[in-house]
């Protein structure tokens, strides 16, 4: 669309969009976030939106920092920064409005039907970025066995996720998934 | 602790911290708390505002975070901005949103240097490969915790729902704009359907 031009509007243009339609969160918007980055821009290649995956979730901090990786690869650290800002500063201050008004008004039903409205569609957004992802990360049987291993144990047990992470790096390095 | 208790001003204002907490306060500790936060902040953020500075109930906490849910974008994220304005107004908003983001995106970039340089390296190509397998699984752990209550509670139109985004998103491929420009008006007023029925 306007990919014209530098690509740090493309990269302003296109997460501050998405900021305003993440319903769930940042891991709604993975697929949106691979269909503009991939498909849409080949900005990164399906391997490195996996590893760009991987390194937002072994870092500290919000997940949607995976977008600050996404603009650096596009455009260096102003990337980083426009990419990262453009995600979050729209939904900030549509939050900051909207506080403002229902501390106003709080007897409206409305929260409480949007809310339960939007629950379904969050889960089946979360849910295609784990089909994304898995047919970008998951290209061997072996990394399929993975991801099923981590996610009944994550499901089953209180276990730190941080391990299951480190032991799936541990299993790439040994060489097992490639 | 009953969630259905009227006299919230009974039970609240001798546990809670009289005290706002300032700027530089409400920045340090959502620094903290994202720092602290692999794999999600949203723990981490509830035991700093709750349980250690109390800032807050925890079902005021509630409220709060079911509010930055419902509202889209990055969760965590919008709760920094509408925690910090509670205290201390736009000023309040900015700090604690700085707070959160500002020291892990300089981490995050830093990592990012990192992989533009060394991304090509085998061992590192063999490691991120394993984390990624590993990461995907975590988040379909987490899809499941939220389906079950709806399958619980045989709530067969939000799975309708569900599956419907979930093939539009997922495997068509479809702009999530215009999804959601469809999705989000349809399953409010199949939500406002489902309560009239109920309710009559």
């Amino acid at each position: 669309m306007n990919s014209d031009g530098h690509p740090i509007w493309a990269l302003a243009w296109t997460f501050g969009l998405m900021s305003l339609f993440a319903v769930g969160g940042a891991n709604s918007a993975i697929p949106e976030m691979h269909r503009v980055a991939v498909d849409v821009h080949h900005w990164l290649s399906d391997t490195q939106f996996a590893d760009v995956f991987a390194i937002s979730q072994l870092s500290p901090g919000p997940n949607v920092l995976i977008v600050t990786l996404i603009g650096y690869a596009v455009a260096g650290v102003a990337g980083a920064l426009v990419a990262t800002l453009s995600m979050c500063v729209p939904t900030a201050i549509l939050a900051y409005v909207v506080s403002r008004m229902l501390t106003r008004s709080s007897h409206s039903r409305w929260p409480a039907i949007i809310q339960a409205a939007l629950v379904p569609l969050s889960i089946g957004l979360m849910g295609a970025s784990g089909l994304v992802l898995a047919l970008t990360s998951d290209r061997t049987l072996m990394a399929a066995l993975v991801t099923a291993g981590a996610a009944v144990m994550a499901f089953a047990t209180r276990i730190n996720p941080l391990w299951l992470l480190v032991a799936g790096g541990l299993l790439g390095f040994a060489g097992l998934i490639g | 602790m009953p969630s259905d208790s009227p006299p919230a001003a009974l039970a609240a204002p001798e546990n809670l911290s009289s005290t706002p907490p300032g700027l530089i306060v409400l920045f340090v500790a959502f620094a903290r708390m994202s720092l602290a936060g692999f794999g999600g902040v949203l723990v981490f953020a509830r035991r700093a505002i709750v349980d250690q500075h109390r800032w807050m109930s925890a079902d005021e906490f509630n409220e709060t975070f079911a509010l930055c849910h419902f509202l889209p974008g990055p969760n965590i994220v919008n709760l920094s901005v509408v925690f910090g304005s509670r205290f201390r107004g736009v000023a309040g908003a900015i700090a604690a949103f700085a707070g959160l983001v500002g020291p892990p995106v300089v981490i995050v970039t830093i990592l990012a240097v990192l992989y533009a340089r060394f991304g090509e390296v085998d061992a590192l190509r063999r490691v991120l490969a394993g984390v990624s397998c590993a990461a995907v699984g975590l988040l379909f752990a987490v899809v499941f915790r939220m389906v079950m209550p709806l399958i619980r509670r045989r709530d067969l139109v939000g799975l309708v729902v569900l599956a419907a985004v979930f093939i539009a998103i997922g495997v068509v491929r479809l702009p999530l704009a215009a999804v959601l420009l469809v999705a989000i008006p349809l399953s409010v007023a199949i939500t406002l359907a489902m309560r009239r029925r109920v309710a009559a």
